[in-house]
């Protein structure tokens, strides 16, 4: 199985990592010939806007959007995770998603870069140790369909907001395990996703 | 779920992270909100809001400090990207102020007048994290001491002319190889020629790059100088001057931003120079007498 890391921007060089530490030997896309390609894609952080704009003007935004409806098992961390949103809440102008998870989002959730935070966090299929979630400016789940599964979540003023879901094979977090070294929401991508 | 453990801000993993997540972009300097929308439809991933681009800076002359609370604020109303200010090397008073602001990041910046020309900030105080200039490891490694969760080289700011950029990324890039081929009972050594702390100066040596996210800035102007910086180990760019004191700046800021994701395709970076009109007029730094120079200022 080939796992892409769509290298348009962001920190896509700590989730190839991350797959290299899972035994997985990735490789980073920035082509609609390298996607065509691959097998499977994770979407790094970085500034969503960014990489959806990036996206467009080189012609890959139709093609993640079919590759990923049509069943390609697909991870994004943050900026990802507005990228496989069905929707923004407030995007920025003319910023759209490839769509994946039929979620709506709302950017920059918890305020800006004085509040990002780290946390540590349980996530449904993950066992043992908590997960430390580094959350930067992060996003997060405002509503979602019935057919979203809800894998983790924070309480912020005493309302629970997702903050990892999937659904299919779509996976989606708010934070991005690939800067802690704690491989295994990288690991259950592969896993429970990939070989669906 | 969350309520047995406290969300900690303010930590060097989501200080450093949040440039982590700058990587592969251009931060563009802006001087009001139609430049900071110019710069967001562009495609960059931050914007630097500040009342004088450096050029201006260089040419009108005076004491340059931080810009006004109401200028900033207006900026980060206007875009969704993050949004960075400048304070002067050393004005930490400065920095409280853009804390309390809500900016994204601070530039601790050779670019404005310095307001101490002995210590900078003591930026671990601060939950906001920070970018400085370096135009040496030693200086780098300085600055991360002092709790910077970014460098960026400083190249000549305001010139339009690369080779100071040029110069620094070697420089720094050189001194990162020359510390990996060291033994490690020559590291202490190493560390007292770079007047930098041994701890880091060691973590350098073993991983081969700096512990913090390396962006260039500085006379950057062209796509081809994005590549360039890029090809040379940037991990992403700041645009000043190069941008909005060009003619079409929307056009030359979407070249800037693709030549920096396709920096080693260049046939994209030779489509993205295309008819980008008149670029800035520049100055060659070599015409620059050396008190004039920013970046000598920090040290």
């Amino acid at each position: 199985m080939k796992v892409g890391v769509l290298a348009l921007q962001g920190d896509f060089r700590e989730h190839l990592f991350a797959l290299g530490e899972c035994g997985v030997t990735g490789e980073l896309v920035k082509s609609a010939e390298e996607i065509s390609k691959i097998d499977a894609l994770i979407i790094p952080g970085g500034e969503s806007t960014t990489i959806s704009k990036l996206a467009k003007s080189f012609g890959l935004f139709d093609l993640i959007t079919k590759r990923i409806a049509d069943g390609m098992p697909t991870y994004g961390s943050c900026a990802g995770m507005i990228l496989v949103a069905k929707s923004i809440l407030d995007p920025a102008s003319g910023q759209e998603t490839f769509g994946g998870i039929d979620m709506q989002v709302r950017r920059n959730a918890f305020g800006r870069q004085t509040e990002s935070f780290e946390v540590d966090l349980e996530f449904k299929g993950i066992s043992g140790a908590p997960l430390r979630g580094v959350f930067i400016r992060a996003p997060w789940v405002e509503s979602s369909a019935p057919g979203v599964e809800i894998l983790a979540s924070m309480q912020v003023a005493g309302v629970s907001h997702p903050v990892a879901v999937s659904q299919g094979r779509v996976l989606a977090t708010s934070f991005h395990p690939e800067l802690t070294g704690d491989n295994r929401v990288h690991r259950y991508f592969l896993e429970e996703l990939c070989k669906k | 779920m969350s309520k047995a453990n406290e969300p900690q801000v303010g930590g060097a993993r989501v200080k450093r992270g949040m440039a982590e997540m700058l990587k592969g972009g251009v931060i563009m300097d802006v001087v009001n909100v139609e430049q900071a929308k110019i710069a967001e439809d562009a495609g960059a991933v931050a914007v630097m809001a500040l009342e004088r681009v450096p050029a201006d800076i260089r040419a009108q002359g005076g004491v340059s400090r931080m810009s006004d609370p109401d200028m900033i604020e207006k900026i980060q109303a206007a875009v969704s990207i993050p949004v960075m200010a400048k304070v002067r090397i050393g004005h930490f008073a400065e920095a409280q102020i853009l804390q309390t602001l809500n900016v994204d990041y601070i530039d601790e910046s050779e670019v404005l007048t310095p307001a101490d020309y002995e210590h900078h900030i003591d930026k671990w105080n601060f939950t906001i994290p920070f970018v400085c200039g370096a135009t040496n490891l030693g200086e780098a490694l300085r600055r991360i001491s002092e709790g910077a969760a970014m460098i960026r080289s400083k190249g000549e700011a305001g010139t339009g002319d690369v080779s100071n950029a040029t110069t620094h990324m070697r420089k720094i890039g050189g001194e990162i190889r020359r510390l990996t081929s060291l033994r490690e009972d020559e590291l202490y050594v190493a560390a007292k020629e770079l007047q930098a702390p041994y701890a880091l100066v060691k973590e350098v040596a073993e991983t081969g790059k700096l512990p913090v996210v390396l962006f260039t800035a500085g006379g950057i102007a062209t796509p081809a100088d994005a590549s360039m910086m890029m090809q040379l180990g940037a991990d992403g760019l700041f645009i000043g001057s190069g941008i909005f004191k060009s003619g079409d700046a929307a056009k030359r800021a979407a070249a800037c931003v693709k030549a920096t994701t396709y920096y080693t395709d260049a046939k994209i970076v030779a489509d993205a120079s295309r008819g980008l009109g008149e670029a800035m007029v520049g100055i060659n730094v070599a015409d620059i007498p050396v008190p004039h120079r920013l970046a000598e200022r920090g040290w």
